[in-house]
């Protein structure tokens, strides 16, 4: 039996003929980087290579590294092992990375999503032999329902919010959902505020691609000039002290895992909507399919559900463990 | 349908008592009087009869979303919840209008034959409802099947709610629902609205509560001054006797006669008419039996006789708040407690013991006791005090026995099963064991979910993904590394865990960061604290 192209190690994905990793958690000479979230995009390599689009997003985050930007599709060779990065709809930048060598094709798949946001370049199916997938909501439960529908949802809490005197403040990860908020919410309703950490991240983002810029959350921004705003915050400041000044208020989350009622519950928002940047079961579905892969590797998530279930369809999965995180934030 | 659903939304959305009450109150404004008659009856226990059990449910989830049925399991083990489950899998991923879905009164009117319908027409019944109804509304219905869906709605916090809609005093609308109405029948006007008598008569007084004892029992001052007894391990309930009726409430002021039959009948001991404050507490051979037992009564709502056979239960007195018509509360508990002792007590009924102590510390040594008389700690009652409102700082204290505690190993993770899917939520614990031949080993003594801080969930959720040594389906093996302190009430041997005991309350006290897995507590410690 022949090594395989790409396998599994403490480091992260490993290509051993080139000699490079994907998306490693631990240290690495040279790691290609599917896309800028913290898991996968992590700080310490002495040589990365991404999209050119994670490229700014990658130095605003991790600082002054040493990065080569590649378009999508444009081939490049290491060590006769042929890679090429291909959109994967997740968010900005976000790539699937191939991977050839005498005439056998392994794709990683990173994060992503089928369905259109509208803003980030829709995931283009590849061809492989290996499909190496995500799989953060390989269970049937997990539909998502139709964006638009979704952004009416949250146009309707807000106005209604708005209504009663009540700011609105909504919970989305600072990279990828907050800017699909941003480029499909405006001011129409009331004010539209940026967290400073998402203001900064959108900044970064539109100098890639365009989106509509909104007003910043600055300490000087008086909450009685601003009655019944819509402020879009990261997750992670959901206890955070500036809150008070906006009171009375109602929270809400935009993320794939608003689906179920425990979620909801558990993190505590008065409302979830469901709006999610990796696929639903279907999606995840359709990318298998069209991959046209002769076996599938499930990398994190529903590992050992989804394989269980590709193999009852005569598809040959198994599973890899990795500390991608399932941080529910991002999802 | 769709108001309904919506309702349902909000109670879920909020733990806010204040809020489920508006939420409802809302709801009973909006809502049609059939409808609203239906609403009352569901969240008083009073459901259509289920007319389908869930394994066909599940069946025909299955083949409604197109997947095999262990997919299903799988997935109803990750979402936690049978109904939400199959909301997720079949309902309509659009949204549907109040005039695209049928009403609920419909709906549940339709329930009642359908119990003796035929498989086949039952399934046609579900599977096109399931078709016709977005995510909320498909919620709700499966909820006519699982049952299970008052989310945190107790009978209180509706008649609140109606009293709020109809300005009628809520105790007195949980006396007009008592007993047996027909929801097919009976209007909301006659139900709610009109006129009842009885009502009137059956209304408990507000619970006066107790504060837990921090300081020793010396800093209570002179020992004569108290009214000592053990704290009965039940229910607090008031028996009120008026006009030949006997009436149980609960300390959420809920009737709890239903659940109690045999108790309606101390009107002919009690023969004056009177309403007595006490505990409703599982009782045989003159011991209370443990609160478990008691818990077995409670969840039924209404008791066979074979229940009530194996799980006797009394009624144990220890205030006399009205004698007569008369109001007694302003007086001292010393003459209440006089005129109470003059009832006959025995059987159903029966009377707190006082304990006369000459000095603390032989206070002190009953609370040692309390194990052996079947209680959780000792009651002080300030002679002179009134029976007040709510709680109260000076006059009545409780004083609880120490909870256990091990510090133990954590050895298996399981995934939440409800609240929290995908999360790992139960916790199994271990505890050293040395057999003759063997080194020592980690023994499963204790399984505990809650007690830790959400930063500390998340750090040991994280933990657990990065230490897992093997998978059995939604439970992960981790390595033996972290300890924790884990409290409980009470050890007993038992042949249903590995350990050979079994504990009572067991809960994550707090995470010994501190502590190395050699220096967790071996099962030996456990057997110790056996009584
Ligand atoms: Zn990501």
């Amino acid at each position: 039996m022949k090594d395989p192209l790409l396998e599994f190690s403490d480091k992260g994905i490993y290509c051993p003929k080139a000699d490079v990793y994907l998306d490693p958690w631990r240290p690495v000479d040279k790691a290609i980087i599917s896309h800028a979230h913290a898991d996968h995009s992590r700080w310490g390599h002495k040589k990365y290579i991404a999209h050119e689009h994670s490229v700014p997003i990658m130095q605003h985050r991790l600082g002054d590294i040493e990065v080569a930007a590649k378009k999508w599709g444009e081939s490049f060779s290491i060590n006769g092992v042929r890679f090429s990065l291909h959109p994967a709809g997740h968010i900005v930048g976000s790539s699937q990375i191939k991977a050839s060598y005498k005439g056998e094709t392994w794709v990683f798949s990173g994060d992503y999503k089928l369905h259109h946001d509208h803003y980030t370049t829709p995931f283009e199916p590849q061809k492989c032999d290996v499909f190496i997938t995500e799989c953060t909501f390989g269970i049937p439960a997990f539909r998502w329902p139709d964006q638009e529908q979704v952004m009416e949802q949250i146009r309707n809490w807000w106005q209604q919010n708005a209504a009663n005197g009540v700011t609105s403040v909504l919970f989305g990860y600072s990279l990828g959902k907050a800017q699909r908020l941003s480029y499909h919410l405006n001011d129409a309703i009331a004010p539209l505020l940026l967290h400073p950490v998402i203001y900064a991240h959108n900044e970064v983002v539109h100098s890639v691609k365009p989106l509509p810029m909104h007003q910043k959350l600055d300490q000087g921004v008086d909450p009685k000039a601003h009655r019944g705003a819509l402020i879009i915050a990261p997750p992670n400041t959901q206890d955070a002290q500036w809150l008070k000044k906006w009171e009375p208020y109602k929270t809400a989350a935009a993320s794939g895992w608003m689906a179920t009622r425990g979620a909801r519950r558990r993190r505590g928002y008065d409302t979830g909507f469901v709006l999610s940047d990796h696929g639903d079961f279907n999606e995840l579905n359709t990318a298998v399919r069209a991959s046209e892969a002769e076996s599938v590797i499930c990398t994190h998530g529903y590992t050992e559900i989804y394989s269980k279930y590709l193999n009852s369809k005569g598809i040959r999965a198994t599973t890899a463990d990795t500390p991608f995180e399932e941080e529910p934030n991002e999802s | 349908m769709k108001n309904f659903a919506h309702l349902i939304e909000v109670l879920d959305q909020t733990t806010k008592t204040n809020e489920k009450v508006d939420a409802l109150a809302q709801y009973f404004r909006l809502a049609s009087d059939k409808d609203k008659v239906w609403v009352i009856a569901l969240l008083s226990g009073r459901r259509p009869p289920r007319a389908v059990n869930t394994s066909l449910l599940r069946q025909w989830a299955s083949e409604s979303a197109g997947i095999e049925n262990w997919l299903f399991e799988e997935t109803y083990h990750i979402v936690g919840d049978l109904a939400e489950t199959i909301a997720l899998l079949v309902s309509s991923n659009n949204p549907k209008t109040a005039e695209e879905m049928p009403a609920l009164h419909e709906i549940l009117e339709s329930l009642i034959p359908l119990k003796n319908a035929e498989e086949d027409q039952k399934k046609i019944f579900v599977c096109t409802y399931w078709s016709k109804f977005d995510y909320l509304s498909c919620f709700a219905f499966n909820k006519f099947f699982t049952g299970g869906f008052r989310l945190g709605v107790s009978q209180r916090l509706m008649t609140k709610a109606l009293e709020k809609y109809t300005q009628i005093e809520a105790d007195e609308i949980a006396l007009k629902l008592m007993g047996n109405w027909d929801p097919q029948k009976v209007s909301f006007e006659s139900l709610i609205l009109a006129e009842n008598k009885e009502a009137h008569e059956a209304k408990p007084y507000p619970f006066y509560l107790a504060y837990a004892l921090e300081d020793d029992f010396s800093a209570l001052g002179d020992v004569s001054l108290w009214a000592i007894e053990h704290k009965w391990d039940g229910i607090r309930a008031q028996l009120v006797f008026r006009n030949n009726s006997v009436y149980l409430w609960s300390r959420g002021e809920e009737l709890i006669n239903a659940q109690f039959p045999e108790l309606l009948s101390l009107g002919q001991v009690l023969q004056t008419s009177c309403v007595l404050d006490g505990e409703l507490l599982a009782f045989q051979d003159k011991k209370p039996l443990p609160f478990s037992a008691l818990q077995k009564r409670l969840g039924r709502k209404k008791s066979s006789e074979k229940l009530r056979a194996e799980i006797p239960v009394v009624f144990m007195a220890y205030d006399l708040l009205e004698y007569q018509a008369e109001d007694l509360r302003a007086q001292p508990y010393s003459k209440r407690r006089q005129q109470l002792e003059r009832f006959s007590f025995g059987g159903p009924l029966q009377l707190s013991e006082r304990i006369t102590p000459a000095h603390w510390s032989q206070v002190e040594e009953e609370k040692g006791r309390s194990k052996e008389k079947g209680s959780e700690g000792l009651m002080l009652k300030k002679l002179d005090a009134p029976y007040r409102v709510g709680r109260k700082k000076g006059e009545w204290f409780k004083s609880k026995l120490d909870p256990m505690t091990v510090d133990a190993v954590l050895t298996y993770a399981m995934r939440g099963h409800g609240r929290r899917s995908n999360l790992y939520t139960d916790f199994t614990f271990g505890l050293w064991h040395t057999s003759t031949e063997k080194e020592a080993e980690l023994v499963t003594f204790a399984k505990a979910y809650s007690g830790l801080t959400d930063k500390e969930f998340v750090e040991v959720n994280q933990w657990i993904k990065k230490n897992t040594i093997a998978r059995f389906g939604p439970v992960r093996q981790v390595n033996a590394e972290l300890v924790f302190e884990i409290a409980f009430e009470g050890v007993s041997k038992s042949s249903r865990h590995k350990s050979g005991y079994a504990t009572r309350f067991p809960r994550i006290l707090r995470w010994r960061k501190d502590k190395t897995i050699e220096e967790a507590n071996h099962l030996h410690d456990l057997e110790a604290l056996l009584q």
